[in-house]
């Protein structure tokens, strides 16, 4: 029988100072992505294995992983696009591991909490009229996932402790700005309180994106200079120097 | 997020974490995260428990739109034909009420969800964009591409999110706790980490979702195994019209990993035609007036017939085209079925046709609740979502599970904070909590009978027998089947211990499952009669004597059916709808 080897992360922090990789060799089949391969591990081999799967469509981005240190999502790895005569299946290394596979991606929600919340003009005619030209910006955005693959691949999050929200979040910020309705500017709070700046532009985000959302181009440059235009524009400036001398007076 | 657990010197003690709220929510997919903010709305403490990870639910897959008579597209459209529409696909089981407010009330949830942030596709004018779907006489559906889903999922988290409403994820309710005849609490196992929970609460809503997992061939995501079902029953709550289940007529075919997955509606919406191998348009034989867009049940069977006949493709399909339409307009309108089927079965859909075959994708029946209110028949339990009945009767129309999760997850909310505010706390034995504890715990460490072994005799089964088309035979053949299963199942545990094991989150899911088929099969012997999704090979005629609902019960030894009146349509009413015809 034509088979597939996987050689998965196992690790119980609970119990364990350091991880293995376990290998297992599953039936081979047409079209095959990485998560068919897990899913016949944890029904047929170990069913103690910790995975994170749900709708195995690329829809709601819970089976994150690195496939061969890439960070990637197992429902959309074809196994036969994976060069090499093993797949390496580990969790995210940016996260906190709670058991095998899956991660403690929790601190997310406790960002997205912080973003201002969608804030429309006031007193506007109902029922809204907005073109279609004016969604198209803001729907890019709103194709993310929340698979946090983005968040994973980052090396701002990755080797620093620079309180920067990472990729996901500024996707968030952008759809919010952009959305043709909203009142809020939260590029000032991005960059001050978010840690835009420590971001370099590496796009190493975009590349990792399953839904291929622009991200660094689109969104992180965008509200970096939007940040910067707000902070340098000299009639701003000028006007918030006489509020504050108002304020001090 | 964190959780704080509430008093830590009885944790340090104790096997589980108390955590006390007025409304306990099970399940946040959209019911449920529309249900708590409406409940916090109303100025209830709010508690949302979820199987999986925040917006990842099933909800989160729904792709063609939301069924509600804006009339921005076609200006005569009105509720009273939502209303009708819905009506006649239920095939006249329906509860008129319920279909009476959804149709009434979808425009203002809508709306709603617009000013909460969600960006809909727009008509020149500006308005939010319908579009056309099987069975609805008007282009209804609001939709954001073919990812509308996913836009009220992220839309609602959001509103969540910025809210003060306490949310555990990855928490698996076990069971619903009593006093005396009152729901008043659940035992969960926080699945991401081993621990025990004891909520308490004046009301429960359950907001779980579909079954679909107990078939082999489903557009159901991993969470849909009939949870919810399983609690309520237990608690003593009625189901009704659970023999109905909808099949999908489009579902992918290939490659083996995603058959089932959902191809939406909105490619036959938007012009896509369904050819069989010989490359006839066959829906003019079946349905020469409606075609493509006649009612989900009519096209499935029709798409059966013709690979049954042998006139299917090479994965055991039919094909479904929309390459007329030309590339940049497909790219727009169903940009994620473009990019599905070329990620997963490396085809172009601008280019080359789709194969595609029946999937199961939602369960009419449920549990049985009040249309104002949600409430169910067991004090202090609410249902709403697809885990309730009543709405779509015998079928649904496409659009309307969107229409009833805000529609009946906002009365839900509204309706289980009111009942909070006329109660208190209830009590109940510690003991009890510690047996249900003691359960769970058995399950592991140990080599029973492997719960996917079962599972996956359970969803052939019900693939093989409980299909498409049933027949006496068969169904008796199934319900022998899930009987020996059930015996089976009490044998089931895993190795490993309680934090994040799959193997013992599907043992826990078993018996739920094992109550939904064993409903499905009771029910679909029952009513000898073809009506709606249930089509019997040996009745294949409607039966007026069987304009009726089944409930179905736990009684001292298993499961009880009843035959039930559906409830009288006031005249007013009846005047809108068509007549039935035998």
């Amino acid at each position: 029988m034509d088979t597939v080897k996987v050689s998965v992360f196992r690790r119980d922090p609970a119990v364990e100072k350091e991880g293995k990789y376990v290998d297992y060799e599953v039936p081979r089949e047409d079209g095959m992505v990485v998560l068919d391969a897990m899913k016949y591990i944890e029904r047929h081999l170990d069913p103690s294995m910790s995975l994170r799967w749900n709708c195995s469509a690329g829809k709601c981005g819970s089976c994150s992983a690195e496939i061969n240190h890439k960070p990637s999502l197992m429902c959309k790895t074809r196994v036969d696009s994976l060069k090499g005569d093993k797949i390496k299946v580990a969790p995210m290394a940016a996260f906190p591991l709670i058991k095998d596979l899956v991660t403690d991606v929790s601190e997310n929600w406790a960002l997205l909490k912080k973003i201002p919340k969608f804030t429309p003009k006031e007193g506007l005619e109902k029922p809204w009229r907005i073109s279609q030209v004016d969604i198209e910006r803001s729907k890019e955005f709103k194709k993310c996932i929340e698979c946090f693959l983005c968040q994973d691949v980052c090396h701002v999050i990755r080797d620093h402790s620079t309180g920067y929200f990472g990729p996901r979040h500024v996707v968030k910020a952008a759809s919010l700005d952009m959305h043709p309705l909203d009142t809020l500017n939260r590029s000032e709070f991005m960059n001050k309180d978010a840690g835009l700046g420590y971001c370099n532009i590496t796009k190493c985000c975009s590349e990792v994106c399953p839904e291929e959302i622009h991200i660094t181009d689109n969104a992180i440059i965008p509200e970096k200079e939007r940040a910067v235009n707000i902070s340098y524009d000299p009639i701003a400036m000028f006007l918030r120097s006489r509020k504050q001398r108002r304020v001090k007076a | 997020m964190s959780e704080q657990p509430i008093e830590l010197d009885e944790i340090m003690n104790a096997q589980f974490i108390k955590h006390e709220t007025d409304v306990l929510i099970i399940g946040a997919g959209g019911a449920g995260m529309r249900a708590a903010i409406s409940a916090f709305d109303s100025g209830s403490s709010v508690t949302l428990l979820s199987k999986s990870l925040l917006g990842k639910a099933h909800t989160v897959m729904a792709e063609g739109g939301i069924a509600a008579a804006l009339a921005n597209v076609d200006s005569k459209d009105s509720w009273e034909t939502h209303f009708a529409d819905t009506m006649e696909e239920g095939v006249y089981i329906s509860n008129y009420r319920m279909a009476e407010l959804l149709a009434k009330e979808a425009p203002d949830r809508v709306r709603e969800l617009e000013e909460y942030g969600a960006l809909f596709d727009r008509t020149p004018e500006g308005t939010i964009m319908q579009r056309a779907f099987g069975a609805h006489t008007y282009r209804r559906l609001c939709h954001v591409g073919d990812r509308t889903g996913l836009e009220i999922i992220k839309t609602l988290e959001d509103q969540i999110l910025h809210r003060d409403i306490k949310f555990f994820d990855e928490m698996y309710v076990t069971k619903l706790l009593k006093d005396a005849n009152r729901v008043a609490g659940a035992v969960g196992l926080k699945l991401n980490t081993g621990e025990f929970y004891l909520f308490r609460s004046k009301a429960v809503i359950i907001a779980t979702g579909g079954c679909g997992r107990i078939y082999k061939v489903t557009s159901n995501s991993w969470e849909s195994t009939g949870d919810g079902l399983g609690l309520a029953y237990e608690a003593g709550a009625e189901l009704m019209d659970m023999e109905m289940i909808q099949f999908h007529p489009t579902g992918m075919v290939y490659p083996p990993g995603v058959k089932g997955l959902l191809v939406t509606e909105g490619v036959r919406g938007e012009g896509g035609i369904l050819l069989n191998s010989k490359g006839e348009r066959f829906m003019q034989q079946y349905s020469p007036k409606k075609m493509e867009l006649d009612a989900r049940d009519i096209v499935a069977r029709a798409n059966y017939a013709e690979i049954i006949a042998g006139r299917g493709t090479p994965h055991g399909g039919v094909y479904l085209d929309i390459t007329h339409k030309g590339s940049d307009f497909i790219k727009k309108k169903l940009p994620s079925m473009y990019k599905q089927f070329l990620d997963f079965a490396g085809v172009d859909i601008t280019k080359e046709k789709m194969e595609v075959a029946p999937t199961v994708h939602y369960q009419m029946g449920g549990i049985k609740v009040d249309p104002e209110t949600t409430a169910t028949n067991v004090p202090g339990l609410f249902a709403s979502g697809e885990v309730a009945s009543g709405l779509h009767g015998a079928n649904r129309l496409g659009g309307n599970s969107l229409a009833d999760i805000l529609v009946f997850g906002k009365r839900s909310g509204d309706g289980a904070s009111s009942f909070s505010k006329t109660v208190s706390l209830g009590n109940f034995a510690e003991s009890d909590v510690i047996k249900e504890i003691e359960r769970v715990k058995s399950l592991t460490n140990s080599n029973g009978t492997n719960p996917y072994d079962l599972s996956a005799s359970l969803e052939e089964n019900m693939s093989d027998n409980v299909g498409i088309i049933r027949n006496e035979e068969a169904l008796k053949k199934a319900l022998k089947v899930i009987l020996n299963l059930k015996e089976d199942s009490k044998k089931a545990s895993v190795q490993g211990g309680l934090k994040y094991n799959k193997g013992l989150l599907q043992a826990l899911e078993l018996p739920s499952m094992l109550t939904a088929s064993e409903a499905i099969v009771r029910g679909a012997l029952e009513r000898k009669e073809s009506r709606g999704a249930h089509a019997r090979s040996d009745f294949p005629k409607k039966n007026p004597d069987m304009r009726k609902n089944i409930i179905y019960k736990k009684g001292e030894d298993g499961m009880k059916l009843e035959w039930r009146d559906v409830p009288k349509i006031p005249d007013e009413l009846k005047k809108i709808i068509p007549q039935e015809v035998y």
